[in-house]
């Protein structure tokens, strides 16, 4: 346990002024930096084999939001994206559907229409991705648009400018904002992770998302380098265990960016049963942003089925 | 006063032992397998540890010629030329070495040793002039019933196993090598599995010679063992099976190999010293025809 042992009572009181909110997250423990670093290194060279490797690379591909957020984006792109979602080896028809499509707002509508009909989720990027540069008028109107086409999922960024100067209150109100403004679509808080450059701030941004509403903590845009690393998510999995010993909530985790083998993936779902639990093990609760790793978990899917290797030429392009 | 200690003497330095590798991606790893083999010389006595190279060094070694292999083939024929031709000076100062691991390892005496190492330098050079006069000899333009302007070129086929032969350590391996990286593939090499020695020594010669890493990949180990791994993997476009010495083992191969299609060239009795001629040099390429409309 991390958390309560700051002079607060309660989580609600927390929140209840910009002050408190300052003290309490101040107060959260420093991350050790050598410990959470050797932890992550430790954890990644447990070996999975056979018929848990299996497992572990069909609950990958279900956890799996499939991202495509580039400028040259066209429909015909988003189309293949989702085609590819929810028939992910066109020559295996028990490989399993992604969980989402992330594209940018103006997109929504396209994947909409093209999911229409099967499990497979639509995500968007909203509040000015990836910089989050603009007025909050501008970013709700931005979740508001996203959620109107359709949107299921919205994945946020947070203002990383207000945060690094200390105005958690004005990052608080931000976050809460764009929770109302998107309704009963899920909430993903991006932290961008690589701009925070400290533990402890990846730590105390956590909890604010948390507390601040977000169903979804999530490590990083893909724009910004580093993405996601394997200690930046278990200090964000350590966040989410400790606020559920303390609220009894589910706070799910994306690491997003850089995941590319299906070897790291499973590093990350290992991390995961060993820091938050079991209950994680969920593409509820656990998500990767993703698009060349779908491929890498189908080639080792292929190579346990027909027990030779594949190549890529035998996988969709993304 | 104390006694001067043994090491001080000249003549009784700690020798510093080599460490047999892999050389795969441009890098030197040992096997992910963590094993290694005692290697003998030709008389039965312990030469060296070489890693015995597993599936899995086969597979990464199959990622890094793949990944090597659109920049190599991208490159001019004169410059693969002259990526060759470095590789044979480099050889040349290692000659020394070269030949005694020839003459350890397959029993030559020395001066024979020098001759083989001779002749697998030559080969590198013969081989090397050939990188810009393929296309020419093997190229040809058609003439067509119809306005085109209609030629076939010669381009590399992609990723190339080599199981090199058994016997011949240092002069079969150039041999077979290097018609592959000529015209632009990339190499996943198996050294012979008793003489390996000259083969870690020619990785070593690529890494210092401007051969991009992953254009050659040299693995020491049992060709029975990462053979099949090879021969069934679908990103490997070509499998030379001339180190494999048992007839239904090859046999086996090829079937495997017939997955995806795989140009097979089968083991056959070879001598080494002769001209190699172009069949090799010819196996591993794809013959592209244009029709370029004329006159329109």
């Amino acid at each position: 346990m991390t958390t309560l042992d700051s002079g607060v009572d309660s989580l609600a009181d927390v929140t209840s002024s910009e002050d408190r909110l300052r003290r309490f997250l101040l107060g959260l423990p420093g991350v050790d930096q050598v410990g959470a670093e050797a932890r992550a290194a430790t954890l990644s060279t447990r070996s999975i084999k056979t018929t848990a490797k299996a497992y572990a690379l069909d609950l990958a591909i279900r956890m799996i939001d499939l991202t495509t957020l580039e400028g040259q984006d066209t429909p015909g792109k988003v189309r293949a994206l989702c085609a590819k979602a929810m028939r992910p080896d066109p020559a295996d028809s028990t490989a399993p559907q992604v969980a989402a499509v992330c594209v940018y707002p103006d997109l929504v509508a396209t994947a909409k229409h093209e999911l229409r009909g099967s499990d497979v989720k639509v995500a968007s990027v909203a509040t000015a991705f990836p910089s989050g540069r603009s007025s909050l008028a501008v970013k709700v109107q931005d979740t508001k648009d996203a959620v109107a086409a359709g949107a299921d999922q919205v994945d946020m960024v947070i203002d990383r400018g207000a945060f690094l100067s200390g105005r958690y209150g004005l990052v608080f109100d931000e976050i809460a904002a764009i929770r109302e403004a998107a309704g009963d679509a899920h909430l993903k808080v991006i932290l961008e992770t690589g701009e925070l450059v400290t533990y402890d701030n990846v730590r105390r941004a956590s909890w604010l998302a948390m507390l601040a509403g977000a169903d979804f903590i999530k490590t990083s845009t893909g724009k910004v380098s580093p993405a996601a690393t394997l200690p930046v998510t278990l200090v964000m999995l350590e966040a989410v265990r400790d606020y559920h010993e303390s609220t009894g909530l589910h706070i799910g985790v994306k690491p997003a960016g850089g995941i590319r083998t299906a070897k790291d993936a499973i590093k990350y779902l290992v991390m995961v049963n060993e820091t938050a639990g079991p209950d994680w093990l969920d593409p509820e609760l656990f998500r990767f942003g993703a698009s060349s790793l779908l491929n890498d978990l189908l080639m080792q899917r292929t190579k346990l089925a027909t027990g030779h290797y594949p190549g890529p030429d035998y996988f969709t392009l993304d | 006063m104390p006694t001067k200690a043994a090491s001080d003497k000249p003549g009784t330095r700690l020798e510093v032992r080599k460490t047999y590798k892999l050389y795969i991606g441009g890098a030197f790893p040992r096997s992910e397998s963590g094993r290694s083999y005692v290697v003998n010389n030709a008389k039965g006595k312990f030469l060296a540890n070489a890693s015995q190279a597993s599936r899995k060094d086969a597979r990464d070694a199959v990622v890094a010629a793949r990944k090597a292999f659109g920049g190599w083939s991208g490159r001019t024929a004169y410059n693969r030329g002259q990526v060759l031709y470095r590789i044979a000076e480099v050889m040349e100062g290692r000659h020394e070495q070269f030949s005694s691991e020839v003459a350890l390892s397959e029993g030559l005496s020395i001066s024979k040793a020098r001759a083989v190492v001779d002749a697998s330098i030559d080969r590198w050079v013969w081989y090397a002039g050939w990188a810009d006069k393929l296309a020419q000899v093997v190229g040809s333009s058609n003439p067509v019933a119809g306005p085109y302007f209609d030629f076939s070129l010669p381009e590399a086929t992609g990723v190339v196993a080599v199981l090199a032969p058994q016997d011949s350590s240092l002069l079969g391996l150039t041999s077979v090598i290097a018609p592959a990286i000529v015209s632009g593939n990339t190499v996943v090499a198996v050294s012979s599995y008793e003489r390996p020695l000259p083969a870690v020594t020619l990785g070593e010669v690529m890494a210092t010679s401007d051969v991009p890493g992953g254009v050659v990949n040299i693995l020491t180990g049992s060709a029975s063992e990462v053979g099949p791994w090879l021969a069934s993997h679908l990103d490997v476009n070509a499998i030379d099976l001339c180190g494999i010495e048992d007839p239904d083992e090859a046999r086996d191969l090829e079937a495997a190999s017939a997955e995806n299609l795989k140009r097979v060239r089968r083991p056959a009795e070879e001598d080494w010293t002769e001209s190699p001629g172009l069949s090799r040099l010819t196996q591993y390429l794809e013959l592209k025809t244009v029709w370029h409309p004329i006159g329109l």
